[in-house]
C-alpha cells in the first residue's frame, strides 16, 4: 500500500491521458472496442479515486498522497506536486463516478466513437488534473486541458435545438461556451502571473500553491494587491462555476451537448470554477477574500433566483436542468462566500451532491430525447406510464434538487444555509426563497411531464435501456446514501475546511 | 592572432555553401523524372552538416575575423535549429515541387544558401555582417516567393516582396550609417560600450536606432510593417509561404536577440517602452485582423504577425539579470516554429491532393481525411495557446518573462490577444469537424500557366464527381447522425506517406514540448547565457 500511496495521485492523471493517447491509435472503424476500452480505463480510475478516497486519513488530515516531480529548473522552477485534502478527495470520487457512469451510457455513440472518447478521456484527465496538482501551472494547464475538448464534444456530437422563432445550434452553444471559459481563463492567468511578480519581488519566485501558501501566510501579499488580484480570480474561476452576470454559456452549452458532456460538465467541471476559488483564492488572497465576500455572496444570491426563476420560464426539459444547475451553483458560491465553517463545508457537500444529482438528470432527460425525440415540456406528458424507472429516477433526483430531507441535497443547502444565517441573515431568506421556487419548477415538471396523463402519441415510448437504469440506479443509491449518512463526506470534508484559513 | 587562425571553426558554413554550389551542379546532369533525389541529397548533407556541426562546436566559445562572428552556445543552437528547419521544408516542398514548380534544383539549391545566411545571422556580432547575411537570405527568399513563374500571384508576391525588402534594408543600412556615424564602431560590443560611456549620445543615434528598429520591424512583418506580409504569403508557393513563416522569423529574432542583448542593453530604458507598444500593436492588429480572412494562408501570416507580436513583447522584456525572457523568446520561437511547421505540412499535403486553400475547402475534412484534420486542429489548438501542447507551454513561460519584466499589463494583453487568436483558429477546426462537406468546391478566381491547367482538371473532376453527391443537412441530433457523404474519388486520395512522416515527427514535437520540455530548455539557457553579459 505504500507504493499505491507513492503513485495513486500520478496514475489519476496518466491512467484516463495515456487511454485518450492508446484510444487515438485505435483503429477508427471498430466503435464498440473502443467503448470497450474507454470503459476500462475508466472504470480503472474510477477505482483509483475510490481508493483514494477511502485511504484518505482524515484523523490526520491535511494534504496527503503527496509527491514532487520536478519539471522545469531555475530561472521558473515548476515541479508537478501532487497532494490532496479533505476538499479535493470528495470532488475527485465524484469525478471518478461521473466519468464511469457517463463513459458507460455513451455506448450508442456510432458517430466518430474514436475521436469522441479520446476527447472525454482528455476532459476526465484535465479534471482529475486539477484536483490534485499542488502547484499554480500545472492546476491551469489542467484547468485549461479540461476545457480545450468541450468546443469539439459540444460541436459534432452535440444537437441544435430548435425553438420555432429561431434555432440555437450546437455551432452557438460550444463556441459561446468555449470563448467564455477561454475568457475566464484569461483573468485567472493574468492573476497567477501577478502573484509570481509579486513574490519574485519579495525574493520567492514560485507557482508552487505550498511554498505560495507561506507567503500568504507571514503576509507577503499585501491588501491591495489582494484587493485587485482576488476578484480576478473570483470572476476568472466563477466563469466556469456559472456566477451570475457570467453564466449565459451554461445552459446554452448544456443543452447543445450529447449526454455524457452534459453529465461531466454539469456534474464536474463547473465544480473546478469552485474549487478554483477556495483552492487559489480563498487560501492564498485571505484579505482580498474577506473584502470581496460581500459580493461574491449577493451574485450567488441572484445566482440562485435568477437561476430558479430562469427555470420556471423553461419549455425545454434540458434547458430546465440548465438553469437548474445555475441556480445550484448558487448555493455553492453562496457558501464560499459565507467563510464560515459550515457555510464553506456545505458548499463543498453540495459540489458533490449537486454534481451527482444534475448528473442524473441530464442522464435521464437523455434517454427521454433519445426516445422522444423532443424535450418541449408542452409536448411531453405522462411519461411515467410508458417509462417509469426513468420517472422514478427523475422524481428522486428533483426532490434532491428541491431539499428534501432524507436526500443528499437537503444537507448541503441545510448547512449552505446555516452558514448564510449566521453571516449575512437577509440575503439567507432570499436563497431559501429560491429554494421554494426550485420546488414550484421540480414540482410542476413532475406532475405534468411524468406523472400527468399519458398523451396517445407517446404510447410507443420505451423505458430506460438497462444500462441507464444501471448507472441512474448508482447514482440514486449515491443521493440517498449521502442524503442518510452524510459522515463518511462530512468528516473528509470538515477536515479539509478546517485548514482554510480566515474561517 | 591572425584573421584566419580559426578559420576551420567555419567549416559548417563553408561546407554548406559547398552543398548549395553542388546540388546547382549536379542539377545540371539530373535527369528531369529524377529530380526529386536533388531534394533528398540536400536533406542527407544538412544532416551531415548538423552531425558535423555538434561534435565540432560544442561548448566552444570563440570569435572569428576580429569578433566579426561568434561560435558559441547560441550560434550552435540557432545553426541546428536552422539546419533543421530547412531539412523539414525540403523534406515537405519535394512533393509539391515535383507537382506544381519547374527547376527543382535551383529551388532545393537557394533552401540551402538561405539556411547559411540565416546561420550567419544566428553568428553575427557586428552590424554589416548581420546585414549582408540578412540579404543573403532576403535574395534567396525573393526568388522563392517569386517561384511558380507562370502563376501571376506568386509573380506579384516575389515583386512585392522584393521591393518592400529593398526598401526596408535600405532603411536598415541607413540607420547602421547613422550608427556608425555617431559611435565610431560597428561591433555590437563596441556598441554597448560606448553607450554605456554615454559618448556619441545625440539625435543622430537615436534617428539611427529607430532606423535599425524599422528596417528590422519590416523583416519582421511587425505592425505597423507588416502590410506585406498577407499578399506575400498568399502568392509564394506554400512550402515558400512556410518557409516565410517560420524561416525569415526565427532568424530575424536571432539576430535581433543578439543584437539587443549584447549592442543594445544600456539604452534598454530609451527601447523597452518602443518595443513594448509595437508589441501590443502586432499581437492586436495581427490577430484582430485575421479574424476576417477567407484564405488559409492569409489566415497563417495575420496569425505568424500575431505570434510576432508575443515574441516582441518577450524581447521587450529583455534584461542583463535575467535569462528569463531570452529564454522565453527562444523556447517560444521554436514551439512556434514546430507548431507552424505541423500545420503547414498538412496544407501542403492537402493542397497536393485537391489544389485548395481556401477555408470553406476544408468543410467535412474530418471524414475524409481524419489524419490531417486530427493534426491540423492539435496545431491549431497549440496556436491558440492550449494544453497539452507546445503552444500553452511556450506561452506561459513567455509571459511568465514578460510579466516578470516589469510588463504585466503587456502579458495581459498578450494574453487577451490569444484569447481573440482562438476564435479564428477554432473557425478552421469548425470547418473541418463540424460543418458538412461542401457538395462542390468553388473554384480559385486566377491561376496562370502551367498551374491553371493542372488545377482545372482537378476541379472539373471533382465537380463532376459530387454532382451527385446530395447536400447534407446540418441536422445531427446525438446519436443519430447520417453516415457522411460517399467521397469524390479525387478527395478519397490518400496524403503521401513522406508528409505523414514530417506531420508525424512535428507532432511529436508539439506533444513533447508542451509535456516535457526540459531538455530543450537547458539548450536554449546555455544559448541565452553566451549571449547575455556578465552571465
Amino acid at each position: 500500500m505504500q507504493v499505491f500511496d507513492q503513485v495513486v495521485l500520478l496514475l489519476l492523471i496518466v491512467v484516463p491521458l495515456a487511454g485518450a493517447l492508446l484510444t487515438m491509435m485505435m483503429p477508427g472503424n471498430r466503435p464498440r472496442d473502443v467503448w470497450y476500452f474507454a470503459v476500462v480505463v475508466s472504470a480503472l480510475s474510477f477505482l483509483l479515486s475510490v481508493a483514494l478516497f477511502l485511504r484518505y486519513d482524515y484523523g490526520a488530515g491535511g494534504f496527503q498522497f503527496q509527491k514532487t516531480y520536478d519539471w522545469l529548473d531555475v530561472p521558473v522552477h515548476i515541479s508537478l506536486s501532487l497532494g490532496v485534502d479533505g476538499i479535493a478527495a470528495p470532488l475527485i470520487l465524484l469525478n471518478g463516478i461521473i466519468l464511469l457512469g457517463g463513459v458507460l451510457i455513451s455506448q450508442n455513440i456510432q458517430y466518430r466513437t474514436r475521436d469522441f472518447f479520446v476527447l472525454l478521456l482528455a476532459l476526465g484527465a484535465g479534471v482529475y488534473g486539477t484536483f490534485v496538482v499542488r502547484d499554480l501551472f500545472f492546476l491551469f494547464f489542467f484547468y485549461e486541458l479540461a476545457v480545450l475538448p468541450m468546443y469539439l464534444l459540444i460541436g459534432v456530437w452535440g444537437s441544435s435545438t430548435d425553438f420555432g422563432t429561431f434555432l440555437r445550434t450546437k455551432e452557438y452553444g460550444a463556441m459561446k461556451l468555449f470563448l467564455y471559459l477561454v475568457a475566464g481563463s484569461v483573468l485567472v492567468w493574468v492573476a497567477i502571473l501577478a502573484m509570481y511578480v509579486e513574490g519574485a519581488e519579495r525574493g520567492f519566485p514560485t507557482f508552487s500553491l505550498e511554498q505560495m501558501g507561506v507567503l500568504a501566510e507571514t503576509g507577503q501579499y499585501g491588501e491591495g494587491f489582494q484587493a485587485w488580484v482576488f476578484p480576478m480570480f473570483m470572476v476568472g474561476f466563477g466563469v466556469l462555476a456559472g456566477l451570475w452576470p457570467f453564466h449565459t454559456w451554461s445552459p446554452d452549452g448544456h443543452v447543445a451537448a450529447p449526454t455524457a458532456v452534459s453529465m461531466l460538465h454539469a456534474g464536474v467541471l463547473m465544480k473546478l470554477g469552485a474549487y478554483g476559488i477556495i483552492r487559489v483564492g480563498m487560501v492564498l488572497l485571505p484579505d482580498g477574500a474577506a473584502d470581496w465576500m460581500p459580493i461574491l455572496i449577493t451574485l450567488g444570491t441572484i445566482n440562485v433566483l435568477y437561476g430558479a426563476v430562469s427555470a420556471m420560464s423553461q419549455t425545454d426539459l434540458k434547458y430546465v436542468i440548465g438553469y437548474s444547475s445555475v441556480s445550484h451553483m448558487g448555493y455553492v458560491l453562496m457558501g464560499i462566500a459565507t467563510l464560515d465553517r459550515i457555510g464553506v463545508a456545505g458548499a463543498v457537500l453540495q459540489m458533490f451532491s449537486h454534481g451527482i444529482m444534475t448528473a442524473l438528470m441530464f442522464l435521464l432527460v437523455g434517454a427521454v430525447y433519445d426516445r422522444a425525440h423532443t424535450r418541449d415540456t408542452h409536448v411531453l406528458s405522462g411519461l411515467f406510464n410508458r417509462m417509469g424507472v426513468t420517472s422514478y429516477f427523475f422524481a428522486i433526483a428533483g426532490l434532491a434538487s428541491l431539499g428534501l430531507p432524507g436526500l443528499s441535497g437537503f444537507i448541503a443547502e441545510f448547512m449552505v444555509f446555516t452558514g448564510a444565517f449566521r453571516t449575512y441573515l437577509p440575503l439567507a431568506v432570499l436563497a431559501v426563497i429560491g429554494a421554494a421556487l426550485t420546488a414550484v419548477y421540480i414540482l410542476r415538471l413532475l406532475a405534468r411531464t411524468f406523472f400527468g396523463e399519458l398523451d396517445p402519441k407517446w404510447e410507443h415510448l420505451t423505458d430506460a435501456s438497462p444500462m441507464e437504469k444501471t448507472v441512474g440506479g448508482a447514482f440514486v443509491l449515491i443521493l440517498i446514501f449521502v442524503g442518510v449518512w452524510p459522515a463518511p463526506l462530512m468528516r473528509v470534508i470538515n477536515v479539509g475546511i478546517a485548514s482554510l484559513p480566515g474561517l | 592572432m591572425g584573421l584566419t587562425a580559426n578559420l576551420y571553426l567555419l567549416t559548417p558554413e563553408f561546407a554548406l555553401a559547398g552543398l548549395a554550389v553542388l546540388v546547382l551542379a549536379v542539377d545540371l546532369v539530373t535527369p528531369d523524372n529524377r529530380k526529386a533525389l536533388l531534394g533528398w541529397f540536400s536533406v542527407v548533407g544538412l544532416v551531415a552538416l548538423i552531425v558535423i556541426s555538434l561534435f565540432m562546436l560544442w561548448q566552444h566559445q570563440d570569435t572569428l575575423y576580429g569578433g566579426l562572428l561568434a561560435v558559441d552556445a547560441f550560434s550552435l543552437f540557432f545553426k541546428v535549429f536552422f539546419m533543421g528547419l530547412g531539412i523539414v521544408i525540403i523534406l515537405s516542398s519535394i512533393e509539391y515541387v515535383d507537382k506544381y514548380l519547374t527547376h527543382p534544383g535551383e529551388f532545393y539549391g537557394l533552401v540551402l544558401f538561405s539556411v547559411l545566411g540565416m546561420n550567419v545571422m544566428a553568428m553575427s556580432r557586428e552590424l554589416l555582417t548581420a546585414y549582408i547575411s540578412l540579404e543573403l537570405l532576403s535574395f534567396s527568399l525573393y526568388v522563392m516567393a517569386a517561384y511558380a513563374r507562370t502563376n501571376a500571384r506568386s509573380n506579384e508576391a516575389g515583386l512585392k516582396y522584393i521591393i518592400i525588402g529593398a526598401f526596408s534594408s535600405a532603411i536598415l543600412l541607413y540607420g547602421v550609417s547613422m550608427v556608425y556615424s555617431s559611435l565610431g564602431v560597428t561591433h555590437f560590443a563596441a556598441i554597448a560600450e560606448q553607450m554605456a560611456a554615454g559618448s556619441g549620445a545625440g539625435p543622430a543615434l537615436w534617428v539611427g536606432l529607430a532606423l535599425l528598429l524599422v528596417g528590422l520591424g519590416f523583416k519582421l512583418a511587425a505592425v505597423p510593417f507588416h502590410m506585406w506580409a498577407p499578399d506575400v504569403y498568399e502568392g509564394a508557393p506554400l512550402p515558400v509561404t512556410a518557409y516565410l513563416a517560420i524561416g525569415s522569423k526565427a532568424a530575424a529574432f536571432a539576430l535581433v536577440l543578439r543584437l539587443f542583448t549584447e549592442g543594445l542593453m544600456p539604452a534598454v530604458d530609451q527601447w523597452r517602452i518602443v518595443l513594448a507598444v509595437l508589441a501590443a500593436a502586432t499581437m492586436l492588429v495581427g490577430n484582430l485582423v485575421a479574424l476576417a480572412q477567407r484564405n488559409i494562408k492569409r489566415l497563417m501570416a495575420y496569425s505568424s504577425v500575431g505570434h510576432v507580436g508575443f515574441i516582441l513583447a518577450g524581447v521587450a522584456a529583455l534584461s542583463t539579470g535575467s535569462v528569463l525572457a531570452t529564454n522565453g523568446v527562444i523556447f517560444y520561437v521554436v514551439a512556434y516554429s514546430v507548431t507552424s511547421m505541423l500545420v503547414f505540412a498538412c496544407l501542403i499535403s492537402f493542397f497536393n491532393m485537391t489544389g485548395q486553400e481556401e477555408i470553406a475547402d476544408f468543410a467535412g475534412l474530418a471524414d475524409r481525411q481524419p489524419f490531417l484534420a486530427g493534426a491540423i486542429a492539435i496545431g491549431m489548438f497549440s496556436l491558440g495557446g492550449l494544453p497539452i501542447f507546445a503552444g500553452f507551454t511556450a506561452k506561459f513561460y513567455l509571459f511568465t518573462a514578460v510579466a516578470s519584466g516589469g510588463l504585466l499589463w503587456l502579458a495581459g494583453l498578450a494574453i487577451f490577444s490569444s484569447l481573440i487568436s482562438l476564435y479564428y483558429y477554432l473557425q478552421v477546426i469548425r470547418q473541418m469537424y463540424i460543418s458538412p462537406a461542401a457538395p462542390a468546391p468553388t473554384p480559385l478566381p486566377v491561376a496562370g500557366g502551367q498551374d491553371i491547367d493542372e488545377e482545372e482538371d482537378a476541379q472539373s473532376s471533382i465537380d463532376e464527381a459530387s454532382n451527385g453527391v446530395p447536400e447534407k443537412e446540418d441536422h445531427h441530433e446525438d446519436g443519430h447522425h447520417s453516415p457522411p457523404p460517399p467521397m469524390p474519388p479525387e478527395l478519397a486520395l490518400k496524403p503521401s506517406a513522406l508528409m505523414i512522416g514530417v506531420a508525424l515527427v512535428m507532432l511529436v514535437g508539439v506533444f513533447w514540448l508542451g509535456v516535457y520540455p526540459a531538455p530543450l530548455l537547458d539548450a536554449i539557457e546555455a544559448a541565452s547565457r553566451a549571449i547575455l553579459p556578465g552571465f
